[in-house]
């Protein structure tokens, strides 16, 4: 068994010779948690029993896509959260949230076709689409009616990539 | 003539299985005894005894033996054999010494010799890897904090059985006690020089018998093992061992793979092997050594519990999961019979067989279904604890 920290919370990673490995912690709460990944690309979200702290109550069954989901959106609105805290940090650097609106010309159009970056110098770090995070998108990213772009660049950057979006 | 007669008997057999298998599904117990009742019906002074498919379902069983203990390797790599050893050696050797007992002493006081009781201290140790994996994963036991002690505990037994089975087939040959050390000495290095190959060179393995292709995988996987088990054999290490080592040396997504096209395979020649150990015993000797069987299973049941309780209370598990470990354990199968069955082979106790059978009968039945029965019991004592 070997144990970390990842932020605050201590980790205890276990082998299950023959099957893979498991993983848990205790919430701050009390309650234990923990993800067995299977050697296939399954994992179980297991949630342990309040009185019999070593027995699994509850185990969800998660393909690999339906983990990724899951992971995605436990994660995504962490992302913004810490995409404010860096703003908050760095002096000088905004971040800002641009929704993509059917009137906008890049609807349906890729990412590379507004040459963001070129023109003012902002970066798009990130498209929020239906609660799912689209980390650093390459240029080929097609924007979507809906999407959230998210934006990192100095005040003047960021409102004129918040200007290309909306009007071209 | 000959062919249809064959293909006849093979077809009622394989179907019967099948229809035997869909209903252990359905009341959620192993299939296993009910392969071993089929070929307790089908075999010598059974209901219906089979004429002319005997000797290829003899060849099948051994096949079935081979690909069940490859399979076997396949689920373990070298780095975890290791690991688990360093760390749960001194449980493993409690497990050896309380499950091997009980055998060994029945055997030694119904008189039938010190080589009967080696034989009969395998059938009673070896927990069954394939239905107590089972029985966590069906259980949602898999999640539980307990469950790495119990998996341990069985790679345990895996590699114990690794040097234990040459030992025995030594002993069952008869061979003198120098020529038994040789033996043993040549399953030692062999058992060594594989783990030792698996842990350093293993990918060279791999790559040899890595393929894009199926079938070409497929070949290899099986090529490799049936000559492997075919040199063991020639060593007098087991053809089972040899087997399980080549499992053990390949690893990795290979292994995920072969062991996915490999399943259906041992699924086919594993039943051929309960029914051809069934074939072999006389049901009508069964009734006489019935109650010792029993008294026998209820003996190794206990020391399965305090094994299981003493395991997971080392590791710091609570009361209501040291018994799930124990529980978890009890199981008997595949290994049990495949010791009864070298013995049988060789000419032991004609006791041995019959005894054998009806014990894992009972403990291939009765373990996954205590584990069902007695979970909500064990919540109900952690609850009020």
């Amino acid at each position: 068994m070997r144990t970390w920290r990842i932020g605050t919370v201590e980790v205890e990673q276990t082998a299950l010779p023959g099957i893979g490995l498991r993983h848990e912690f205790t919430t701050r709460s009390g309650r234990r948690l923990g993800i067995v990944s299977h050697r296939t690309g399954r994992r179980d979200l297991v949630i342990y029993d309040p009185d019999d702290p070593d027995r699994a109550c509850e185990t969800v069954k998660l393909n690999d896509e339906e983990a990724d989901a899951l992971a995605e959106l436990l994660g995504a609105p962490r992302i913004v959260q810490r995409l404010n805290a860096l703003h908050r940090e760095v002096e000088g650097l905004v971040s800002l949230q641009l929704p993509i609106t059917p009137g906008t010309p890049y609807a349906g159009r890729p990412m590379s076709e507004a040459r963001v970056r070129t023109r003012t110098g902002a970066s798009i770090v990130a498209v929020v689409r239906e609660g799912q995070v689209f980390a650093s998108p390459a240029p080929d990213f097609v924007f979507a009616a809906g999407d959230v772009v998210v934006v990192v660049g100095s005040p003047e950057s960021t409102s004129a990539v918040a200007d290309i979006l909306a009007h071209g | 003539m000959h062919t249809a007669i064959l293909f006849l008997e093979l077809g009622a057999v394989l179907l019967g299985l099948g229809v035997l298998g869909a209903l252990a599904l359905r009341v959620g117990i192993s299939p296993i005894p009910l392969y071993l009742i089929a070929g307790l019906a089908f075999g010598t002074g059974g209901i219906l005894p089979l004429a002319t498919s005997e000797e290829f379902i003899s060849v099948g069983a051994e096949l079935g033996v081979i690909l069940l203990l490859l399979t076997l390797g396949l689920e373990y790599n070298a780095d975890e054999l290791v690991t688990s050893l360093k760390g749960n050696a001194v449980a493993g050797v409690v497990d050896l010494v309380l499950n091997a007992a009980p055998g060994a002493i029945a055997a030694l006081l119904l008189g039938w010799g010190p080589v009967a009781a080696i034989a009969m201290a395998g059938v009673t140790y070896a927990t069954s890897s394939g239905i107590t994996a089972k029985v966590l994963s069906d259980l949602g036991w898999i999640g539980n904090r307990e469950t790495p002690v119990v998996l341990s505990l069985l790679v345990f037994e895996d590699l114990t059985m690794a040097i234990y089975l040459p030992i025995l087939t030594a002993v069952l040959a008869g061979v003198s006690f120098a020529g038994g050390a040789v033996t043993v000495a040549i399953a030692l290095a062999t058992v060594s020089v594989v783990l030792l190959v698996a842990l350093r060179y293993g990918r060279f393995i791999e790559a040899f018998v890595s393929s894009p292709n199926s079938e070409v995988l497929l070949l290899k996987v099986v090529g490799l093992a049936l000559l492997v088990a075919g040199v063991a054999q020639q060593l007098q290490v087991s053809a089972a061992v040899g087997a399980f080592l080549v499992g053990i040396a390949l690893s990795g997504e290979l292994a995920e793979d072969a062991q996915a096209l490999l399943a259906p395979i041992r699924d086919l020649f594993a039943a051929v092997f309960f029914v051809f150990f069934g074939l072999q015993t006389d049901p009508a000797k069964i009734g006489p050594v019935a109650g010792l069987a029993a008294l026998l299973a209820l003996v190794s049941m206990v020391t399965k519990l305090l094994t299981g309780a003493y395991a997971a209370r080392r590791a710091g598990i609570a009361r209501a999961g040291q018994a799930r470990a124990g529980i978890a354990l009890i199981p008997r199968g595949e290994f049990n019979i495949v010791i009864a069955g070298l013995a049988v082979a060789a000419g032991a106790h004609p006791d041995l067989g019959p005894l054998a059978a009806a014990y894992v009968l009972i403990l291939a039945a009765f373990g996954p279904l205590a584990a069902r029965l007695v979970q909500p019991f064990i919540t109900a004592i952690a609850k009020r604890a």
